[in-house]
């Protein structure tokens, strides 16, 4: 029987790609550590394995408003490493959470005061000093809680982004997005506000916000009604007025009751360069140039198939599903997840996309993966292709990471974790 | 996953006017409005609607509602509401239930029709009438259909206290156990938000304390999302010929978005209006038996309030 709690509800590579971290409904974090390669095993080099497992949040209980608050981790963003230990932010909808991962592999022996169970020595027997010395033991990975930034959120907390200064980082939630400093947990500034005086004309929300790689001033937010906003710092302390509005024109032929749902952005994220912004909405993934606020750069059909499906999906809630999307190292290729377990890669220079599946059935280890392909009811069917009408929708691949310099990408499938990794072509070109 | 829709029959499709472009004018006779209303646009639409309510006031309880969530489709239902003032449908819908007498008294256990196609339903629950707003029986209230497995899919509207809808007996019986408890957690009407919505107008329901318990039980997802939601004289329809062209009308959903085109702007109003005059007035029979999904997450939760562990 599926455990609820096991949800994956986050992926992230370290900046490395040494670790991997996920989070779950039940606010546990799972870290991943990949095997270093050695010679003499070459099929077990570059497997990734469980490195540490903590609590990082539990629900609780909002008593003012007599509701729950989820466990759930939303989002893990890692520090980029500056000495022996990890950092980690992880943050349910309302409060964020410095986690520092670090190993012992060494223990001081030989105690004047205490013997080696630990127990106080009986100092008669004490005849003469020795001086403690460190010897190995086995690996222990210790996780503590360094930091928590709680009650800045009344909305929930969907993005967090680490800032390039390595010294800030922004939490954003429905309506409003702050800035803290990583070693300060009991002020952080409201850089974003976009909410109404009247809660009743409230009619935009925040879906996303995250930082410019290179420039410590930058940084882009995403609204359920399709825009970008990129907002400098250095403009204003309140960014509400935005540097640059990236929306691309509605076109009118198309418009429907649903066209509003489905252009509200789930995703956000730069590419490596800082150039382009990938965004992910209910049927398409766009890249966008940062200067050019007209249209997309690229756009990318994720699946069209469900366009006239779109009022069963509204029905059964399927239409509010948020997909993120991700970059690959180079910036040439994009991915994100779809139905059924599929997700979907496009290479933005070959224009070639494929469909794959993470499935048990379909994947063994060191398998290689087969394309899939949905067709159109009723349309021509190709053996294995699978048709709109059959797709599971309980099963949705909402959650993916890319390794930050190689082909391996993380997928999670509700409670499973897939590690994909291209062999052949390890080097990203 | 998606089963085919039933074709719609409509009692009078000799009268159907063309659906897109078709606009009788508000002064026209009434019986151009009353095509209007009867025809395969309209009458999605106005599925469309209903279920656009209904998602709005069947809001998670135990955990705050999805603001985004919450914000779209109040957004879509202000669309239809737009849309529906543009052309007249929307003055015929509000006079006829103005004119409506309206007994306030009216809104007692909530219960939902279901489908008999449903294997559940078969095993033994009678269909009863849908009351979110005070629907009374004999209307083709709305239905939400459930299908497939039992324990998986539950629709949304089980984890509200409004309409604790299941296809499974023991669930059933456990849901309306559930009705009064909810209830109690909200009987102040008065209550207001914290300070992130202090602006917001107060949430006064006109009418009687019993149904604004209810109602407003509802509306605190509302009322916390946007800060009012106010329903006022839930009334059905009164006319009978209405309620037989409508007797028969099953919307298939996967036509609804070739049929539904052309938003026109219109002069914004509250969408929070709609629930004054009513979602349910225009009784549609949502023909898909597609499933709405819940968290077994508060399933559980509520289980385990229900059996007091």
């Amino acid at each position: 029987m599926q455990n609820i709690s096991d949800i994956i509800s986050t992926v992230e590579f370290n900046h490395t790609g040494e670790l991997l971290a996920t989070g779950d409904k039940g606010g546990r974090v799972v870290i991943f550590q990949r095997e270093p390669e050695s010679k003499s095993e070459p099929f077990s080099q570059g497997e990734y394995n469980v490195y540490s497992t903590f609590q990082s949040h539990e629900p609780e209980f909002d008593y003012l408003k007599s509701l729950e608050i989820e466990e759930k981790i939303n989002k893990i963003r890692w520090l980029p490493q500056q000495n022996a230990a990890h950092f980690l932010l992880s943050t349910n909808d309302k409060t964020i959470k410095l986690w520092k991962v670090s190993e012992r592999d060494k223990r001081p022996e030989g105690y004047n005061l205490k013997d080696e169970e630990g127990h106080i020595k009986d100092m008669s027997t004490v005849t003469s000093l020795q001086v403690p010395v460190l010897m190995p033991m086995d690996l222990m990975v210790e996780v503590s809680p360094r930091r928590v930034f709680a009650n800045a959120h009344t909305y929930h907390v969907n993005s967090i982004s680490v800032n390039s200064d390595y010294e800030t980082y922004m939490s954003a939630d429905d309506l409003r997005i702050n800035l803290w400093h990583l070693d300060i947990t009991d002020r952080s500034f409201n850089i974003v506000d976009i909410k109404p005086t009247n809660m009743e004309d409230l009619t935009e929300v925040i879906t996303a916000a995250e930082f410019h790689p290179h420039h410590c001033n930058l940084f882009v937010y995403s609204s359920s009604k399709g825009t970008l906003r990129l907002c400098d710092m250095r403009e204003a302390a309140l960014c509400d007025k935005h540097s640059k509005l990236f929306e691309e024109p509605e076109d009118p032929s198309a418009r429907s009751f649903f066209s509003e749902i489905i252009s509200s952005v789930s995703d956000v994220k730069f590419s490596h360069s800082g150039r382009y912004l990938l965004t992910r909405d209910y049927l398409t993934a766009k890249v966008w140039d940062l200067n050019m606020e007209s249209k997309p750069l690229e756009t990318y059909q994720v699946h069209d198939y469900l366009r006239s499906k779109l009022c069963s999906l509204y029905e059964n809630d399927c239409i509010f599903d948020k997909f993120e999307c991700a970059w690959n190292g180079s910036d040439s290729v994009i991915m994100t997840g779809a139905y059924n377990n599929f997700f979907r890669m496009f290479d933005r220079n070959t224009k070639r996309d494929v469909t794959l599946e993470a499935s048990r059935e379909s994947s063994k280890p060191r398998a290689v993966l087969k394309p899939r392909r949905v067709c159109a009811a009723g349309g021509k069917r190709r053996k294995d292709d699978i048709s709109v009408d059959s797709l599971d929708f309980t099963k949705k691949i909402l959650h993916t990471a890319w390794h930050p310099t190689e082909n391996i990408i993380a997928i999670a499938a509700t409670n499973n974790l897939y590690i994909f990794q291209d062999k052949l072509n390890s080097e990203l070109h | 996953m998606f089963p085919k829709g039933t074709k719609r029959k409509f009692s009078d499709s000799g009268e159907e006017p063309a659906v897109s472009g078709d606009e009788p004018a508000p002064a026209a006779a009434p019986s151009a409005a009353v095509r209007a209303l009867t025809s395969a646009y309209s009458l999605q639409r106005q599925s469309l609607l209903d279920m656009s309510l209904i998602k709005l006031q069947l809001c998670h309880m135990l955990v705050e509602p999805n603001l985004c969530r919450s914000v779209l489709i109040a957004n879509t239902v202000r669309q239809i509401q737009e849309e529906m003032t543009q052309d007249g449908t929307w003055q015929i819908m509000t006079q006829a239930l103005a004119a409506a007498q309206c007994p306030t008294d009216r809104l007692v256990a909530t219960e939902v029709l279901c489908r008999q196609t449903d294997a559940a339903a078969q095993a033994g629950q009678s269909p009863k009438p849908f009351s979110v707003v005070g629907l009374e029986e004999g209307y083709h209230a709305e239905e939400v259909v459930m299908e497939g497995d039992v324990e998986t899919e539950v629709t949304m509207s089980t984890l509200s206290p409004v309409s604790p809808q299941l296809s499974s007996a023991s669930y059933l019986a456990g849901t309306f156990g559930m009705g009064p408890c909810w209830e109690e957690d909200e009987d102040d009407d008065g209550e207001c938000e914290e300070d992130e919505e202090e602006d917001s107008e107060e949430c006064v329901s006109e009418g009687e304390e019993g149904d604004r318990d209810h109602l407003s039980a509802d509306s605190r997802t509302g009322e916390q999302v946007f800060g009012t939601f106010e329903i006022k004289h839930p009334a059905p329809p009164p006319d009978p010929a209405l309620e037989e062209l409508f007797s028969d009308v099953d919307p298939s959903y996967y036509d609804l978005d070739t049929v539904l085109t052309g938003m026109q702007s219109a002069p914004k109003m509250g969408p929070y209006d709609l629930l004054e005059s009513l979602s349910s007035h225009g009784p549609t029979a949502l023909s898909s038996s597609s499933s709405c999904r819940s968290d077994l997450n508060e399933l559980d939760h509520i289980m385990e309030i229900i059996v007091g562990s």
